[in-house]
């Protein structure tokens, strides 16, 4: 019962949201009802699909690129503490760095195709991944090194069967905030030039339906995103499971 | 043999001997360097003063308290880690664990993962672990602390036979004066840190009641 509550809560907060925009008369342009944006979803499917497709690949590019050069500088710091100390500051402090301010630099660097799209959803995906593998390398009880020691590991062994495979929990934990981010961070990239994404939808500010409709289709992808990462999850490391 | 932490004297002028084949319990109260001592033994870390002779990395095996298994292999590639890290083949590590694991009260669990695993399940698979690593000496750090006392008992009596199959020096701290009676021909008590000897004799000439009396000073 309790897995379903939030189709409850959803539709209870639909129904509030509708009433009371018809209730009071609320004018389209200030707030779409969900029946109008439900509207606009049908209405406009063939090019919500196109544009939906072209942000997705977007999403899915970015996001799989920050997994791969994540989680490899998360191994490379973690092997080489003095790059990790030396790193380490520079790397949060990029995180200040609002991704609406770079992605205009980047469309100039890069053009108006995908590589920029894709370059900033990786940059905003990165850092949760880095972050996260890092901590789960760091978080390996000592007392295994010890163990593991006097039986006679090589430094090499201990990072491949107890480190390693200790960090995927942290991975995938990374990779999920990642998910949700990519979404949001492939529409910034889309603000700044080209590509005819979902992006092409939000832009007019009159058609409220149309936005709301972009975004839904927006939040599906996201969430869709998030639970393959945690079906992935489950199936790479049973073992993990309720820890 | 002399070793501290930060200054902290924790070991002060242990002089311990064990013979090859031996079993030793190293008894002594909560804080008094017994897993220190391990440490040294192990090879771990140098002691600040005085020498140990054939211990060491080479040597010895450690088991620790908590059965330290990975979650991620089964209790039959648990036990077969050492094998692996020697350079055998997982399938070929299986085989030469098999044997053993089976001997020792674990059939019929080895693809089980620790997590479906007992408490006393699980020390059974961190022991073959330590004793696939084919070193000569055994140190077990309080092997049993972390169990009710009726698994306890029940694993004390399968050390037994397990090391009686398979003999090996071995040194035991523990602060259960009956497993230490049980198991081992030799018991040293250790005085409150730092620790010192107070008490090294065969285990046939002690009871409980001596060495509790050592214990309390």
């Amino acid at each position: 019962m309790r897995r379903f509550a939030w189709v409850l809560v959803l539709a209870v907060l639909l129904a509030a949201w509708e009433a009371y925009v018809q209730l009071r008369g609320v004018p389209e342009y200030l707030l779409p009802a969900p029946s109008q944006i439900a509207q606009a979803l049908w209405d406009d499917r063939s090019t919500l699909a196109s544009q939906a497709l072209v942000t997705l690949k977007e999403m899915l590019l970015g996001f799989a690129a920050a997994v791969i050069i994540g989680f490899a500088a998360a191994v490379l710091l973690h092997l080489v503490p003095w790059l990790r100390a030396a790193v380490q500051p520079i790397l949060i402090a990029s995180q200040s760095v609002p991704v609406v301010a770079i992605a205009p630099i980047l469309v100039i660097y890069l053009g108006f195709g995908l590589a920029p799209k894709v370059l900033i959803v990786a940059l905003v995906c990165f850092f949760p991944i880095t972050v996260n593998t890092l901590d789960g390398l760091e978080r390996v009880d000592p007392e295994y090194r010890r163990m593991l020691r006097t039986l006679d590991a090589t430094r090499w062994q201990v990072f491949r069967r107890v480190e390693l495979p200790w960090s995927l929990p942290g991975l995938f934990a990374g990779a999920r905030i990642a998910a949700s981010y990519s979404a949001v961070a492939a529409v910034f990239a889309e603000y700044a030039g080209g590509q005819s994404g979902l992006v092409d939808s939000m832009r007019d500010g009159f058609d409220t339906p149309l936005v709301g409709a972009a975004i839904v289709v927006l939040a599906l992808m996201s969430l869709a995103l998030y639970g393959a990462v945690t079906v992935a999850e489950r199936l790479a490391l049973p073992w993990a499971r309720g820890r | 043999m002399r070793h501290g932490y930060a200054g902290l004297p924790v070991l002060d002028g242990v002089d311990l001997q064990v013979e090859a084949g031996g079993r030793l319990a190293v008894v002594g109260p909560s804080g008094c360097g017994k897993s220190t001592l391990l440490t040294l033994l192990a090879g771990l870390e140098q002691p600040d003063a005085g020498t140990i002779e054939g211990a060491g990395l080479k040597r010895c095996a450690l088991m620790p308290q908590r059965d330290l298994l990975l979650p991620w292999r089964s209790a039959l590639d648990n036990a077969g880690l050492a094998l692996e890290l020697a350079g055998a083949a997982r399938g070929e590590a299986r085989t030469q664990a098999l044997p053993l694991f089976e001997r020792f009260g674990l059939e019929g669990f080895t693809d089980t993962p620790p997590r479906k695993l007992s408490g006393g399940m699980r020390q059974r698979v961190a022991f073959l672990r330590t004793l696939l690593a084919g070193k000569p000496v055994l140190l077990l750090d309080e092997p049993f602390g972390a169990l009710d006392a009726i698994t306890r008992e029940e694993l004390q009596e399968w050390l037994t036979g397990a090391l009686d199959a398979e003999p090996r020096t071995v040194v035991l701290v523990t602060h259960d004066i009956h497993e230490a009676l049980r198991l081992c021909s030799r018991i040293v008590v250790l005085s409150p840190r730092p620790g010192r000897v107070v008490l090294d004799a065969p285990s046939a000439e002690l009871d409980h009641d001596r060495v509790m009396e050592a214990l309390r000073g």
